[in-house]
């Protein structure tokens, strides 16, 4: 194969449609006689539902139906589990999963309780403020140490206590490795996070078709295939009878994977119920409370180092934040878990978490899914022994680092697809030193930092690294067509959010067949052009979608290299694909255009040979044996004002590793947006719940998302090292640029203010956060 | 997310805006730039059942200078052409220096002055400015005409001295004195957010380095733009110098203030935050003084 466009960056198909507002998105699908739905949830964390009275809603002016719990009658279940438990022995497992509409009592603020449906949107919020709901509320649980209280309040009854889940894994045996240790460092570390807050918040438009009797569903989901088995079974139609679109959609980050929101569970109902096309738009505020979102994991961590800065062990003892129900099973807290040994070779780890219920909105992954409460740990003790040990805190990094030889490495413990943790390759040092380079390391240590304190300055300097698993199965597939007009046609199952599919999986077919990228034609997310998959979650967009549609490729090409050889009368050893075309090497004037080749292939008149199939069209599938773990690093420079505790970041660095790379420029958006939501963690978001677990910055006016002027201009530099998991080499890129960027804040941070002898063992931080800390020390 | 239902009414002279105001009195909401009212509206935290837009009223929208100096801006004036006026740099540089401190451009291209003022949020610049700048505010009724001391005119959390038959219409600041120094600044997390803390000081320091007269308030430290009453009368009379403006900046934040704690910014660190930005704009609004650029 040729690897022109493979590797290059090229500018992106999908965006003149994007940029000129022509790209379509749920919001714009406006069907005749459509209904909009609004929303009555909850005002209360906690408590029972003594009565609900709509009879006052019914009256307003363009209500149709306001629906309950009790109006939905079978329908109303629980969503499903949507992620089983890993087969760690001993694990206690109490999946509680969220419902279309609260019954009995209400688990978190804005949970929804009943669903008005009016003539416009306006009038369904207007209705909604006339249904009346008589609560007894409940003490509610919103501090995660208080969830396992004896005397807690029992969020789910049924239990007898707020246990979702107790996970104790082993690797080795951390008390020996206490026992030989020079130092064991101990410490308390909250690591919080907030809402992923995409562009464009979830909707669904759902269209009910009587005569056809097809269920048409617009889903700002990341999986509409899922969306739509789901959808069919729980109707009881066939699955051929639902369509699923997926469109454009303005982000997803994790929160938009196939949830079965309580609106994506409702909207088809009440389409088919009421025999009109309803629509469900989200609005901001609501995206705080009935979007799920990440939030705190509490650790207690202890690592055990030699004298010469050798990590013998690690015990990680946490508790996680679940939210009111977990329907997604125990993702977010297994990649804590399964990420905190990071680059290093530790041989002894103790690592044990309990999940807790919380009367605040479900928690399920965002990008990077509990991978940065691990990473901050680990680095974070790596810094204090480093400290204590009177060691460079680069040493003791590179001292631990996994040496190529060893791959693929084993770290025993079960992973969140439920095979053993392997890493299938890396080649850390090379990336380590390129950072060092980058940000010149030596050089600031030795004479800048020396210097700029001197002049009273607070500068200060942070390099982590961390590992990414991607690219999980099960599988992803792909057909591809030549059509007659020459132009290739791509479907796949997965849906997209703006990660340039568009493009880069057209490179991947573009090589394939010699055409060029402006000639592929992709569909994702459309359950109608393509029936399989799972969806885009975990980075497997481009590893799993990716060497699927690889596949089909190749046997398409396989078919027009067979179909050419019989036309051409030569072999196909003699044959190339290039422009367009096939054709006998070195012979142009030989050219077959594909688009006439396929013609051929699908003809009006004659036969088609027994055993063969019309037209230039096949499908293949992919799924890797398991998932491939990419790497980088991240370094910068930050300068603190000692008086305000603003900051200004005066360096970026990443160095990333994510195998071979499709298209570099697209690949730099993604970590680009990664740093972004990973500087916004580390400095500037944190939901901010009072006592009774009521949101009290539930806007963008006071949940700070970084805005243009707090980010740095990233550098970034690449490494490649390939997979050998799957043909292409290729791993997963979505999360990286997330993962690390709390305990980078946390150690230049610490850095630049150690003059004034600061601990940094929490994110988020703040300026406020800094004072404290300062005024504390 | 939508309002609730509501009346529309848009009056193309004050006379007929204030009779809708007198027809539906409390019910009634004047709409000027919409930038702070349309939101809560849309949070439905406000629910007037009457709207009365002033943006067809094109009288309200100026900006003169009386031959004194005396700066006149019409209470409809967008702010962002009080930010691009000459006659704002001219006759009220600290207004020119506060202007692009307000939220972003395509608010400040919406946002008026006078909606600004009688919306009367502690953590905007304006009220805080107009305050330091002892500008004088016109409020129209029906029939009759008055005019208040901006510093009298914000009286607690979003509440002013109009009445709800009334409409600011005019904003009078008064010319500088020779020797005048002015200076604002704030501290917020990102840019266009509301401060944390700002402060603005206007001086006077005619000759040698004798403070004869300042001003120093801050905004987003109470329920109102709040004076620093006693750093004020320490300064007055004062041989300036880093030390002298060290000290009135302590008291500032220590002793002329007693501001809120909320989830941006605690008590210690607001009073912290009021001394640095006091010292730097005094420091600021001295040297200008000194410089004679008035």
């Amino acid at each position: 194969m040729t690897t022109q466009l493979f590797g290059q960056p090229i500018k992106r198909n999908e965006d003149p449609r994007l940029l000129t507002g022509q790209a379509l998105f749920t919001d714009d699908v406006k069907l005749p006689d459509m209904l909009y739905a609004a929303f009555v949830r909850s005002d209360f964390a906690h408590a029972r539902i003594l009565s609900i009275d709509v009879s006052g809603a019914l009256e307003m002016p363009g209500v149709v139906a306001v629906y309950t719990a009790e109006d939905l009658g079978a329908y109303w279940q629980p969503g499903p589990l949507l992620v089983p438990p890993p087969p760690v022995p001993d694990l206690v497992f109490n999946p509680r999963m969220q419902v279309p509409l609260a019954k009995d009592k209400v688990r978190h603020v804005g949970e929804p309780i009943a669903v008005v449906v009016a003539e416009s949107r306006y009038q369904a919020e207007d209705a909604a403020e006339q249904v009346f709901v008589e609560f007894d509320p409940l003490p509610a649980i919103v501090e995660l140490e208080d969830a396992l209280l004896e005397d807690a309040p029992l969020i789910h009854e049924d239990l007898d206590a707020n246990l979702n889940a107790h996970v104790v894994q082993h690797k080795g045996d951390y008390a020996q490795a206490a026992a030989q240790a020079r130092l064991i460092v101990k410490r308390r570390f909250l690591y919080d996070r907030g809402i992923a807050a995409a562009m464009e918040n979830r909707g669904v438009v759902a269209a009910w078709d009587a005569r056809a009797e097809r269920l048409t569903m617009w889903d700002t989901t990341q999986a509409p295939v899922v969306i739509r088995n789901g959808i069919a079974a729980m109707l009881g139609l066939s699955e051929m009878q639902v369509r699923v679109i997926a469109p454009f959609i303005g982000g997803g980050f994790g929160p938009k994977i196939m949830m079965f929101y309580p609106e994506e569970v409702l909207m088809p109902w009440i389409s088919m119920r009421l025999n009109r096309p309803v629509k469900w738009i989200e609005d901001r505020q609501e995206n705080f409370f009935a979007t799920t979102q990440e939030r705190g994991q509490i650790h207690e961590s202890e690592i055990a180092v030699a004298e010469d800065g050798r990590v013998l062990g690690v015990k990680d003892v946490f508790l996680h934040d679940a939210g009111a129900y977990a329907p997604y099973g125990l993702t977010v807290a297994l990649n804590s878990q399964c990420t905190l040994l990071g680059q290093y070779d530790v041989p002894h780890y103790h690592t044990e978490f309990r999940s807790v219920f919380t009367n605040k909105p479900i928690v399920t992954p965002y990008r990077g899914a509990g991978r940065q409460h691990g990473v901050f740990v680990m680095e974070r003790l790596l810094d204090l022994a480093a400290k204590e040990l009177g060691m460079d805190r680069v040493e003791i990094r590179r001292r631990n680092l996994i040496s190529p030889e060893k791959f693929p490495y084993n770290n025993e413990i079960i992973y969140q697809d439920f095979a053993p943790l392997v890493y299938d390759s890396g080649n850390y040092g090379p990336a380590l030193d390129k950072a060092l380079e980058l940000i010149g390391y030596r050089r600031f240590i030795d004479e800048e930092q020396p210097r700029l304190r001197a002049e009273g300055r607070y500068v200060g300097l942070g390099l982590v690294t961390y590992v990414e698993g991607t690219g999980i199965g099960p599988y992803e597939g792909a057909k591809v067509t030549v059509e007659t007009s020459g132009r290739v046609s791509v479907a796949s199952g997965i849906g997209t959010q703006g990660q340039g599919h568009f493009t880069s999986f057209a490179q991947i077919v573009a090589d394939q067949l010699g055409v060029g990228v402006g000639d592929v034609r992709l569909v994702t997310g459309d359950t109608a052009e393509f029936y399989w998959g799972a969806g885009t979650f975990a980075s497997r967009g481009a590893v799993v979608a990716g060497n699927a549609i690889n596949a089909a490729a190749l046997a398409v090409r396989k078919k027009i290299l067979q179909k050419a050889s019989e036309e051409l009368e030569i072999d196909q050893e003699d044959l190339e694909l290039a422009d367009g075309a096939v054709r006998v090497k070195g012979v142009p004037a030989s050219a077959i255009k594909l688009g006439d080749l396929a013609a051929r292939a699908n003809p009006t008149r004659g036969a088609v040979k027994p055993g063969t199939e019309p037209g230039l069209e096949a499908t293949d599938y992919f799924g890797p044996e398991r998932g491939a773990t990419a790497s980088g690093v991240h370094a910068m420079i930050v300068e603190v004002d000692p008086e305000t505790m603003l900051i200004d970041i005066r360096r970026y660095v990443v160095v990333h590793d994510c195998g071979r790379v499709i298209n570099p420029m697209i690949l730099e958006g993604q970590i680009h947006g990664g740093v972004a939501q990973g500087i916004g963690n580390a400095f500037y978001e944190q939901l901010v719940w009072d006592k009774n677990g009521q949101l009290l910055n539930a806007s963008f006016m006071d949940y700070l998302l970084p805005t243009a002027d707090v980010m740095p201009v990233i550098e970034t530099d690449h490494m490649e090292t390939p997979s050998p998991l799957n043909p292409l080499g290729i791993k997963g890129a979505g999360e990286a640029g997330a993962i690390p960027v709390g305990p980078l804040f946390a150690q230049a941070l610490e850095d630049a203010l150690s003059p004034l002898g600061v601990e940094i063992l929490e994110i988020p931080l703040s300026p406020n956060r800094l004072f404290e800390l300062v005024n504390d020390a | 997310m939508k309002p609730a239902p509501f009346q529309y009414f848009a009056p193309v002279t004050v006379d007929d805006a204030l009779a809708l105001l007198a027809e539906h009195g409390y019910d009634a909401k004047l709409l000027a730039g919409g930038q702070s009212l349309v939101p809560t509206m849309n949070f439905r935290l406000s629910q007037p059942g009457v709207l009365v837009d002033l943006n067809k009223i094109a009288d309200l929208a100026y900006i003169r200078a009386d031959s004194d100096g005396t700066l006149r801006i019409g209470a409809m004036t967008r702010q962002s052409t009080v930010e691009r006026d000459p006659l704002t740099a001219r006759h009220a540089p600290l207004l020119a220096e506060a202007m692009p401190h307000i939220a972003h451009r395509q608010i400040r291209n919406r946002g008026t002055i006078g909606g600004s003022l009688a919306h009367a949020d502690p953590a905007a610049e304006l009220p805080a400015i107009m305050v330091t700048l002892n500008a004088r505010f016109v409020i129209q009724g029906a029939g009759r005409r008055r005019e208040v001391a901006a510093r009298d005119f914000f009286q607690a959390l979003f509440m002013t001295d109009l009445a709800p038959d009334e409409i600011l219409t005019e904003i009078i600041i008064p010319p500088m004195p020779p020797g005048s120094g002015w200076a604002m600044d704030e501290i917020a997390r990102r840019h266009g957010d509301y401060a944390l803390v700002g402060a603005a000081a206007l001086v006077t320091m005619p000759e040698g380095d004798l403070c004869a007269d300042a001003t120093l308030t801050f905004l987003s430290v109470g329920e109102t733009p709040v004076v620093a009453t006693l750093a004020c009368a320490y300064l007055c009379g004062a041989r300036i110098d880093d030390a002298c403006i060290a000290e009135a900046a302590r008291m500032a934040g220590q002793e002329d203030m007693d501001p809120p704690g909320d989830i941006h910014a605690s008590v210690a660190y607001r009073r912290k935050l009021a001394q640095v930005l006091a010292r730097r704009v005094l420091t600021r609004a001295f040297q200008r003084a000194k410089d004679g650029v008035v």
